[in-house]
């Protein structure tokens, strides 16, 4: 999973899709996650990372990792495995 | 390396279009104490769900309506309205407070009784009262007040039998301008019964009208009704005193202020917008300061507003059980409050706040009670901070009705506390447990034994 290229994300939180004209914002861990999916990060790279951070367990951390990955899916804000591959 | 504390990873859209000028704030402002005492502490010791009230915030609400009135009003009495919260505890405070009680059912009046209330200080109202019940509102010269014809010959036969002459008033409904008008209860104003039902006791010897009784409604946002109703049952008194030369001693309001609370579908908050005491006691009492009593014969004005009373005295301290999407991604939360011990929520827009600091970021979420059933919906659409499971919550203004009206449903009913003036927590009412509940039940002897 990669974000895509052309969306901005401000160290203040604030995300822009140019393609939808559309703007968000996201809380510092999720900056955080933002980024290394923009790394082309592995999902148990992103957990370690995470957990070697915050003060959280694992299952925790999992369950909201898959929910803001399907939000950010959801809103069209990751590459497809198509674009990946091509 | 001390880690950063955790906050699940949240996402929201920006949306763009006319500013809300009027829209609700996210409760970022954790409530940590109540009366002083950690929320934390008190559930731990006490258990979640867990209601709480505050002694210091009762008096100081009855203090404040009583002042209202009686700044304006030579002669005012209030009563206690015990359906909306009968816990004895509760009824104590505002019986140290002066206030009556004001019972509807032989139920809360015996519990009246049993907690030492004076008989001629309890209002006895309600449809239904038992020949049963009569017989001891009439040896106790409590203050009845008929509600239809059945029991008005019920009253005077047996006032008949035990040789009394018990003080009696009548409801009176009455069109006060407001919708729906209540006319299930009581004599109508409007189309004579309620002067039939005077007529009738004034011509026995049995009963002696003392007072004059209405309650408009509920949750009554316009107290220029109660101007109105005020202005009728005076006019209704008048009448009375210049066709019988008979004194109406008082004239009762009975309730309906509103409370604090957040209707359901109002655009603003009601702790913004609902009238205040003063409001409602500039218009009742100016209605019967205008009216043609003589100085020295105004009636005693009574009241029996309990909501508005009780209602911002109560909390109701809770758990996040879960976080959860919808099928349309929509952000909802389980609490472990459900609709069986709140059942206000089908009324209000309930305040609810975090018990624990957070950050600015919020999500709109709805939140859902435990139980199993679909209608178990606590609020739908709150704005509220990244809640996670074993959080704490405290939901606002629920001293009115819940602890009343509340159903053994799935789960037992939980512990309800009070905050003393000193700040020191009591249990006030115990958590239910299932041999209280099994104690009210048989089993016949062939039920008693199964395979399965």
């Amino acid at each position: 999973m990669k974000l895509r290229k052309n969306i901005a994300v401000s160290e203040a939180g604030l995300l822009f899709n140019p393609v939808t004209g559309e703007s968000f914002s996201v809380n510092p861990i999720g900056i955080e996650i933002l980024n290394l999916l923009r790394e082309e990060k592995t999902d148990e790279q992103i957990h370690s990372a995470i957990m070697s951070r915050y003060s959280t367990d694992k299952p925790t951390f999992e369950k909201d990792y898959q929910d803001f990955i399907g939000i950010l899916k959801h809103n069209n804000l990751l590459e497809s495995h198509e674009e990946t591959k091509a | 390396m001390t880690k950063l504390r955790y906050e699940r990873p949240v996402i929201k859209k920006l949306e763009t279009g006319m500013p809300n000028k009027f829209g609700t704030r996210t409760e970022y402002q954790p409530m940590t104490h109540l009366d002083g005492i950690a929320v934390e502490k008190l559930m731990k010791d006490y258990g979640s769900p867990l209601f709480v009230i505050s002694e210091k915030t009762i008096r100081k609400t009855i203090q404040k309506a009583k002042k209202a009135f009686k700044t304006r009003y030579p002669r005012v009495q209030f009563a206690w309205s015990y359906k909306t919260n009968y816990l004895n505890a509760i009824c104590s405070i505002f019986h140290q407070e002066g206030s009556w009680a004001e019972v509807v059912s032989g139920f809360e009046y015996d519990k009246a009784i049993s907690l030492g209330v004076d008989g001629k200080k309890i209002i006895f109202n309600g449809p239904e009262k038992s020949e049963e019940d009569l017989t001891k509102a009439i040896k106790n010269d409590s203050l009845i007040h008929i509600d239809h014809l059945d029991e008005l010959y019920t009253i005077s036969e047996l006032a008949e039998k035990q040789k009394a002459r018990p003080r009696v008033a009548i409801r009176v409904n009455m069109d006060t301008g407001v919708y729906p008008m209540w006319d299930r209860f009581g004599f109508n104003y409007e189309n004579g019964q309620a002067w039939d039902a005077i007529n009738k006791i004034m011509h026995s010897d049995n009963m002696e009208l003392v007072g004059l009784h209405c309650h408009i409604g509920t949750f009554m946002l316009a107290p220029s009704a109660y101007g109105i109703a005020a202005s009728k049952l005076a006019e209704l008194a008048l009448s009375v005193q210049e066709k019988y030369k008979h004194e109406i001693k008082y004239i009762d309001l009975g309730g309906g202020f509103a409370s604090k609370n957040t209707l359901k579908g109002a655009y603003l908050p009601g702790s913004d917008t609902n009238p205040t005491f003063d409001d409602f006691a500039e218009v009742i009492s100016s209605a019967l300061l205008n009216s043609n009593f003589k100085q020295e014969k105004l009636p005693m004005l009574i009241l029996e507003t309990g909501r508005a009373l009780i209602d911002e005295a109560g909390y109701l301290l809770g758990s996040v059980i879960s976080n959860k999407r919808s099928s349309t991604g929509r952000r909802n939360t389980i609490l472990d409050i459900g609709v069986n011990i709140l059942f206000t929520s089908f009324w209000y827009d309930h305040k609810i706040t975090p018990a624990q600091a957070f950050t600015h970021y919020s999500e709109d979420t709805c939140i859902y009670g435990p139980l199993c059933m679909n209608i178990d919906v606590i609020r739908e659409s709150a704005s509220l901070p990244l809640l996670n499971k074993d959080d704490h919550v405290v939901i606002h203004n629920v001293g009115a009705y819940n602890m009343t009206q509340w159903m053994q449903f799935i789960a037992l009913r939980p512990n309800v506390v009070l905050i003393d003036m000193d700040e020191k927590p009591h249990v006030i009412r115990l958590r239910e447990t299932l041999d209280n509940m099994n104690s009210m039940e048989k089993v016949p002897a062939h039920l008693k034994k199964f395979n399965v």
